[in-house]
């Protein structure tokens, strides 16, 4: 699915990467803790966090994730946003919880990419 | 290509700043045109390094030097040493304060995921001096 979609399914608001939005996702990954991310994720695209500092935005860019959507109505300072528009990243909030976030987005096709046997 | 030397000051107070010297290594890296796979490698370990500087470290220094075979960092701080280096390779042991881990960090996965990508990692560390870390990650 595109960008676009993942935020009509979350009924998201947009706060930079207007030009990503057509951009096609297949992988997502959630987590508040930036540690995990930067130990598990592979290829995810989208990372959903109820964080919020700018490492968050830092995380994303090492992994090269291209869209941070902050859950729980969590709205990012403007300077994470300038750091995200930067470094070429979509910021988007929504007001789902992160369960309900990643359930929607799951749903809807979005994959988790990682498949424990 | 041969040669390339690149030196960062980390400072020691700021956690928002944590993370610009491995952005700065990530597009120099990628403007160069290096594998993707490397420059993410060299990029996760670095910033776990430097974000282990802020936290541990009181501040530090990074050298990076990529030549044409690897990329090596060296991370060096004079922060309070590492008393049991085997102890801090485990993952899920830290002493990262409570505050740090209210900012998604602490986690205990730091070392060990530095040496998850990287080829080669080497710690040096006295307790009351400093620690110096020196990373590897070979471009072929």
């Amino acid at each position: 699915m595109t960008l676009g979609e993942v935020k009509t399914i979350l009924d998201a608001k947009l706060l930079c990467g207007e030009e990503l939005l057509d951009h096609d996702v297949n992988t997502a990954c959630g987590s508040d803790l930036m540690s995990d991310v930067l130990a598990y994720v592979k290829d995810q695209a989208v990372l959903l966090t109820g964080l919020v500092n700018q490492q968050v935005i830092r995380t994303a860019e090492m992994m090269d994730i291209i869209c941070i959507i902050f859950i729980r109505r969590k709205e990012p300072s403007p300077e994470m946003v300038e750091l995200a528009k930067e470094k070429g990243i979509a910021v988007m909030t929504t007001n789902h919880r992160m369960f309900t976030s990643c359930g929607l987005l799951f749903q809807a096709g979005l994959d988790g990419g990682v498949h424990i046997k | 290509m041969s040669g390339l030397h690149y030196t960062y000051q980390v400072p020691g107070d700021d956690f928002t700043r944590a993370g610009e010297a491995s952005g700065a290594i990530k597009s120099t890296l990628k403007k160069l045109g290096f594998d993707p796979g490397v420059v993410r490698k060299v990029a996760i370990a670095m910033y776990e390094g430097e974000i282990n500087l802020v936290i541990h470290g009181g501040g530090g220094q990074i050298d990076v030097e990529i030549d044409g075979e690897k990329v090596t960092m060296v991370l060096a701080d004079h922060g309070p040493g590492i008393p049991d280096i085997q102890k801090a390779m485990e993952e899920g042991w830290s002493t990262a304060p409570d505050n740090v881990r209210s900012l998604g960090f602490g986690a205990g996965m730091g070392l060990p995921n530095m040496k998850k990508y990287t080829d080669e990692m080497q710690i040096e560390s006295t307790v009351g001096v400093g620690t110096t870390v020196t990373m590897v990650v070979n471009l072929a």
